[in-house]
């Protein structure tokens, strides 16, 4: 199949892509491996930043220091710049393609502050806005009669003979057939990979990593993969987040012996670190929201006593709430130019699997959001106008397939996929050292060489969920040996990357 | 615990040695532990993404937000082609918001949203697309063709929406295979996990048809029909 743009994923980033490509007029088509509104970008329950000043002042330039200061000095400020003075530009266009935002009294976009932000700069629809922004793209996306095709597994990009990107190999997942789709310029927007730390994250099952596997075995330059944000309070048994309201409205975290030994409000990583310091002491930790009474929480925090209920058996009401500190968000990405260009010619990225250079060594809250809808947009101009420049499709075959070879099913993956999301926590978590690192690099590349020793047990060409979870296996391992390299090269402690002394 | 599980052919029966689990954790055990084969749909784990709809003891639930009982029986949403195991297609149910053009098409940039405003289609814009409500619909059941419970309620938050500048349009798209279709039967509203009612949500389309000038193609028939929006007596029945 040929288009003139073809972009992989359909969350946030993919969906806003496809509608910028599609305004400039050119042939456009998505492929997901879920349905388009399954993505990550539901989960965000924050907000997304924009300097508005509707409930308090503030000012685009509060929005950039904020945000560089978050960053550690490793974030590119033309293109936070960029970003931050786009920010008021995109809520106006979310608004206008209908995002059911929450409003103030005074009928303006209601704001909130987060975390490390001067100001009251998140715009919010109650705790659903990545959900109400994905779905309103959705609806934008089929109102411009999108092509959206579903079910769809990246298996490597192609490349033509000068290394140029011209399409992608697919698994269809529904026929177990392979496709090619060949396009004028390719855009992933594929998510980001918290998964690879296996239970221990708040993210979909789905945030594998995929196109930044892909992306990097074709070539492209990934950079800063070792920074992942650490969300202080995720349910122990099920990683399911619990909000960091519940802190900003006068949670207590607590050890076995019931003692607070943290400042709740402190930034994400500073919490995390110091929980995670209490674990490796024996102690077992608690969010404590009692005082605040039933009456609050049924009104301020519902879904934090319905998921508590539900995974970990307690009511927050009476009982203590135990927790850990689990895999958020993955700074690190594909390399990306001010155009939203990879290295490779023909290759955008955008959203999570992208890294633009404007969240550094820590995302501040409230950002990434922002970062999909106002880059997902450069990436789809981008694409397009390179796709118009170009005459014809060029085609290609892909260099190596994968699957191509003989698997023999002696070792069973989950074992060791679940061997390696605890590992990567314990050992290229929070706290990292350098030994340890070494250790977690050592299984990862014994586990790569073992690939084709286990394989899927399924041999079904239908709707095979065992072969599309060892695809998405081989893919972390990929991401999890950079993650790990990039960690062993950076010796001082920076941001969500911390490195402890032996 | 024993649950069964419909598969290609029939139910099969599992043994599991889990307690007091919803049956997404169930169902990744018995697919990573028993048998890899087992093919069903998951995401967020949290009942955001609309990855999980099944139906258990012939109701529809989340997986992901069910706890599972002894002797629960699995199977996969109505009304929709099953793919395989527990996994459906909703290509087609998804079609329906195209064909109601549930969006805005006229964006009214005068237009000033309130927090009243905000709350009018605040519970519809909850809606996380998992189709339960088309597998419990008995209209969509026998008529592929009907627009369904998510894309009317879809509809309706456009419809309710002060920024949408074009209703009429949006009104024309719904009196065929739409709101006087439905037979107002609310099993939609119960299975819905985000607490929406696109039965409450079609009254309301209904009575904006009428301002509009339709009138329920079913009124004047023999007794006027369960349908019409009014009871026998003559009064509304809304």
């Amino acid at each position: 199949m040929k288009t003139d743009v073809l972009i992989i994923g359909a969350g946030g980033a993919g969906l806003t892509a496809a509608i910028a490509a599609k305004e400039e007029d050119v042939d456009v088509v998505v492929l997901t491996k879920e349905y388009p509104t399954r993505s990550q970008t539901c989960m965000a329950q924050g907000g997304i930043n924009a300097a508005l000043g509707n409930v308090e002042e503030d000012s685009i330039e509060a929005h950039i220091q904020n945000t560089l200061k978050s960053a550690h000095g490793l974030a590119n400020e033309e293109t936070v710049r960029y970003m931050c003075s786009e920010a008021p530009a995109t809520v106006a266009w979310l608004d206008s393609i209908g995002v059911c935002f929450s409003r103030s009294e005074d009928a303006k976009i209601a704001q909130r502050r987060l975390g490390g932000a001067s100001a009251a700069r998140s715009c919010y629809a109650q705790d659903y806005t990545g959900l109400k922004i994905l779905h309103t793209l959705y609806d934008k996306a089929l109102s411009l009669d999108i092509e959206i095709k579903n079910e769809k597994i990246l298996l490597e990009l192609l490349k033509d003979e000068n290394d140029m990107v011209c399409g992608a190999l697919m698994l269809d997942l529904r026929s177990g057939q392979k496709e090619r789709y060949f396009a004028k310029s390719v855009i992933l927007a594929t998510g980001g990979y918290s998964r690879i730390y296996g239970k221990n994250s708040t993210n979909s099952t789905k945030a594998t990593g995929d196109g930044i596997a892909v992306a990097k075995r074709a070539g492209a330059k990934l950079l800063h993969m070792e920074f992942v944000q650490f969300h202080p309070t995720g349910l122990k048994n099920s990683s399911i987040l619990i909000s960091e309201s519940a802190r900003g409205e006068g949670g207590y975290i607590l050890n076995s012996k019931g003692e607070r030994f943290t400042n709740e409000l402190a930034p994400r990583d500073e919490v995390s670190r110091a929980i995670d310091a209490e674990i490796k002491k024996g102690e077992e930790i608690f969010l404590d929201i009692r005082h605040l009474g039933e009456q609050f929480i049924d009104e301020g925090l519902p879904q934090e006593r319905k998921l508590a209920k539900l995974y970990e058996n307690v009511d927050p009401v009476y009982d203590l709430i135990p927790i850990k500190p689990v895999a958020h968000y993955t700074m690190g990405g594909i390399e990306v130019d001010n155009n939203s260009q990879t290295n490779l010619e023909g290759l955008f990225a955008c959203g999570e699997c992208s890294n633009h250079r404007v969240h550094g060594a820590n995302r501040l809250g409230g950002n990434s959001l922002l970062e999909i809808a106002v880059f997902g947009k450069e990436a789809g101009k981008n694409a397009a106008k390179r796709a118009k420049t170009m005459e014809s499709h060029v085609a290609a075959s892909p260099k190596d397939d994968f699957l191509e070879q003989e698997f023999t099913k002696e070792i069973d993956f989950y074992v060791l996929r679940q061997m390696m999301g605890d590992l990567l926590y314990n050992k290229v978590g929070i706290v990292r050292r350098e030994s340890e690192l070494r250790e977690a690099e050592a299984f990862i590349e014994e586990t790569k060489k073992k690939l084709p020793l286990m394989g899927a047990k399924d041999n079904s060409l239908r709707y095979n969920t065992d072969l599309a979870e060892f695809l998405e296996f081989r893919n972390m391992l990929d991401v999890a040996e950079v993650v790990i390299k990039s960690a062993l090269s950076r010796k001082e402690s920076v941001g969500a990357h911390t490195m402890e002394q032996e | 615990m024993k649950i069964s599980i419909k598969r290609e052919f029939d139910f099969i029966e599992y043994d599991v040695d889990m307690q007091d689990v919803t049956l997404l954790e169930m169902l990744n055990h018995i697919k990573s532990e028993v048998d890899s084969s087992l093919a069903y749909s998951s995401g967020c784990r949290s009942s955001v993404c609309g990855s999980c709809g099944v139906r258990v003891n012939e109701k529809e639930v989340l997986a992901c937000s069910y706890k599972v009982q002894e002797g629960d029986k699995i199977e996969p949403l109505k009304n929709v082609p099953v793919i395989r195991d527990l996994v459906v297609s909703l290509d087609k149910a998804y079609e329906t918001n195209a064909r109601a053009k549930a969006w805005i098409s006229e964006y009214n940039s005068q237009a000033k949203q309130t927090h009243e405003d905000e709350k009018i289609n605040e519970t519809q814009s909850d809606c996380i697309l998992c189709a339960s409500c088309y597998s419990a619909c008995p209209v969509y059941a026998v008529n592929e063709e009907f627009l369904g419970p998510f894309a009317l309620t879809r509809v309706w938050k456009v419809v309710s929406d002060k920024r949408e500048a074009e209703l009429k349009e949006k009104i024309d798209t719904i009196q065929t295979n739409g709101v006087w279709d439905c037979t107002l039967c609310n099993e939609c509203t119960v299975v819905c996990p985000q607490g929406i009612s696109s039965k409450a949500d079609i009254e309301k389309l209904r009575a904006k048809s009428s301002q509009y000038g339709y009138m329920d193609p079913n009124f004047g028939s023999f007794g006027g029909g369960f349908d019409s929006g009014f009871g026998f007596d003559g009064t509304p029945s809304f």
